[in-house]
């Protein structure tokens, strides 16, 4: 396999002044005044890429994920160490931030092409295709000070993916547009994977991760601290940010941990349509008054239910915690589904603690129904 | 996709070049790069132009107003007013003033272009010279209308520009473009850490204007003064002297002329023969070369902070 991306022990410092003088007069008048302290925002990051990978970056705000991508693109230099691409790059980073306003709409595909690396001629051979994507119509002609935000994005989006990079790097951006377009930028990202180009996907979307990531690597405060399949990879994220929850800075007291989850049997094999119960065993360090979240997964990654935390309150007492979870009718079909199980604060923002793919469910289902769940439609005749 | 084409796909970038990002690129990787990019330079001139002129039905023509308002009034002031006595004085002002004009437009334009394209430079990744570059491109286009009006004068006039000497034009033309594009360079990279150096240049470039001979005549003020010092050199300090001087001797043409005052022979123009503009001309050209790839060492120090300084 061909390496597209290399990242080889890349370290990037920033310089932060405070109360530094912006202009001559002031540094001529305070020569050497005002301190500065280096901030490291990447430490010692390495990592390889191969073609085809698709690969989700996964970091809280000020994890240095934002850096490495700008590394990456070649935004931003590394302090030391180096990154060597191979193939076409583009990036969605921040949609639409090459586009000069005043412009039409035509002249800012070029002019984004040729920011891109592209042709002239290259971009005139997949203008068409781009404003078919984009949806634009005849508006492509219209300065695009006066188009919607929504326009602005999709035309920056249509112009990145039809350029048809070797390398894309996603951005959270497809956080925007409205529903069927989101939907149309996921199918072109999957026909990317299957093409076998290379996606680097940042984010802090877990569920994003899931579902398109067979690989993650997940940053904390600047170093990676894990390199590997996605699943786990979700389970350093969680155990990250429970940590970062234990920081000094914030109170100290939710130290909780889901031990393990049973069911009565010992299998979690089940029949669709029937019952499950399920026991949770959780420490607590403290009495903790929190609540209660679970998800099932499809294998696929994709969301199938999350319950609802605000409705299940869970009082956590010091030591060993007993949880029972009922399910009354199991509607799933066939399949192999994942149980994530965590415990949220009491407004349902941060997360206490949680176990990625605390058990797996195996589903075996004797009816004629495809898809996921049953509905089990009834239908009259009159 | 099928294997087939998924083995091409690996083939093609298995020879695809390697680009690589890292933390002081070499000189000639920063110079190879910006060779790369020049079709976005192109774009970005051709852009700036449209922006500039979007929405006004004269287009160019703004562009031009300045120049011809300048070219009138130092006409007014140093030929009627003063009455400098120098014959055709218009064509030898036109000269200077369009030398003089791309610098002054390239220089001030480009102090504040990389603060101004902040978004853009957050962003996306392109060798971030290529703002200035692009500020210098669209004069360059400008004095081009310019040289085109100033021929039209010539013509106009009656006037004959020195034709041995027209050779030289496109050497102090390169000259001039290096000497505007390392200063513009130069200066938009130390605009964004120190905001006031606009306002420093404003008054450095009308000091420069003055120390260069575009509405007077050096030969026929300054010059015996400073060799009776013999500090002559010390004129010649400012590049921008041999290259405004060189394109007054192709188009003015004569370096004496009969005073329209007093009817005694004026000394307008260095009596420097041919070779001597030659030989003038490419130390010049070296020197300025030699100064623009300082300046793309000192840009690539500069930018490494751009990201958190902007």
């Amino acid at each position: 396999m061909v390496n597209t991306i290399e990242v080889l022990g890349v370290n990037k410092e920033f310089v932060i002044h405070h109360g530094r003088h912006q202009s001559l007069k002031e540094r001529l008048l305070h020569p050497g005044s005002g301190s500065s302290e280096k901030f490291r925002a990447l430490e010692d990051i390495s990592f390889v890429i191969g073609a085809g990978e698709t690969v989700g970056i996964l970091g809280h705000n000020g994890s240095g994920k934002s850096t490495l991508l700008k590394t990456i693109c070649g935004v931003l230099a590394p302090t030391s160490g180096e990154i060597r691409l191979r193939g076409t790059l583009a990036a969605l980073l921040e949609l639409g931030a090459g586009f000069q306003p005043e412009l039409s709409g035509r002249e800012n595909v070029f002019l984004y092409g040729a920011m891109l690396g592209l042709k002239r001629k290259d971009v005139a051979a997949i203008f068409d295709d781009i404003v078919e994507f984009s949806e634009i119509g005849k508006f492509i002609d219209t300065q695009v000070k006066f188009y919607s935000s929504g326009m602005y994005v999709r035309l920056a989006f249509a112009v990145a993916v039809n350029v048809n990079p070797d390398i894309l790097v996603v951005d959270e951006v497809l956080a925007v547009g409205d529903e069927r377009f989101r939907a149309k930028c996921m199918d072109r990202i999957v026909r990317f994977q299957n093409e076998g180009r290379t996606i680097l996907l940042v984010t802090h979307d877990a569920d994003q991760v899931r579902r398109l990531c067979s690989r993650t690597i997940v940053l904390n405060r600047g170093e990676m601290v894990f390199d590997g399949p996605t699943a786990e990879g979700l389970k350093v994220f969680r155990d990250h940010l429970h940590a970062d929850e234990n920081s000094p800075t914030k109170s100290t007291h939710e130290n909780i941990e889901i031990t393990s989850v049973t069911t009565p049997s010992g299998s979690f094999d089940v029949r669709s349509g029937e019952g499950m119960h399920f026991d949770v065993a959780i420490t607590s360090a403290n009495a903790y008054a929190g609540h209660f979240v679970m998800e099932i997964h499809s294998r696929r990654g994709e969301l199938i239910s999350r319950s609802d935390a605000l409705t299940s309150p869970v009082q956590l007492k010091p030591g060993a915690n007993s949880i029972g979870i009922d399910i009354a009718e199991l509607p799933l079909l066939d399949g192999v589904y994942d149980l994530n199980i965590g415990i949220v604060d009491d407004i349902g923002q941060n997360v206490m603690a949680w176990s990625e793919k605390a058990a797996t469910i195996q589903v075996a289902y004797d009816g004629r129904e495809q898809g996921i769940v049953e509905i089990a439609p009834s239908i009259t005749q009159s | 996709m099928s294997d087939a084409a998924s083995e091409i796909r690996a083939r093609d970038l298995a020879d695809a070049p390697v680009r690589t990002v890292s933390a002081r690129p070499s000189l000639r990787g920063r110079l190879s790069n910006l060779w790369q990019r020049r079709e976005l330079l192109g774009q970005l001139i051709v852009s700036d132009i449209r922006v500039k002129y979007k929405g006004s039905a004269l287009g160019l023509f703004w562009s031009m107003l300045a120049p011809a308002m300048n070219l009138a009034i130092y006409f007014l002031v140093f030929s009627v007013f003063l009455k400098n006595g120098i014959p055709n004085f218009v064509i030898y002002l036109f000269s200077g003033l369009i030398v003089w004009n791309m610098f002054f437009n390239a220089v001030i334009g480009s102090t504040t272009v990389v603060i101004a394209r902040a978004g853009l430079v957050k962003k996306v990744s392109f060798p971030r010279e290529i703002l200035a570059l692009s500020t210098v491109g669209a004069t360059v286009v400008y004095f081009f209308v310019q040289l085109a009006v100033l021929a039209v004068f010539l013509v106009l006039l009656g006037h004959q520009p020195a034709w041995s000497y027209l050779p030289l034009l496109p050497v102090a033309f390169v000259t001039l473009y290096l000497l505007s594009a390392g200063v513009s360079v130069l200066m938009s990279g130390i605009t964004v850490y120190m905001r006031d150096m606009a306002h420093l240049i404003e008054v450095l470039l009308q000091l420069t204007f003055w120390l260069t001979p575009v509405v007077y005549s050096y030969e026929n003020t300054i010059s015996p003064a400073l060799a009776r010092h013999g500090v002559s050199w010390l004129y010649f300090v400012n590049p921008m002297t041999p290259i405004v001087m060189t394109f007054q001797r192709i188009f003015y043409g004569a370096t004496n002329a009969i005073s329209t005052n007093t009817g005694q022979v004026l000394h307008v123009l260095p009596q420097w023969s041919l070779t001597h503009f030659w030989v003038v001309n490419l130390i010049l050209l070296g020197i300025v070369g030699a100064f623009y790839l300082l300046v793309e060492y000192l840009f690539g120090r500069l930018e490494v902070n751009f990201e958190s300084e902007l």
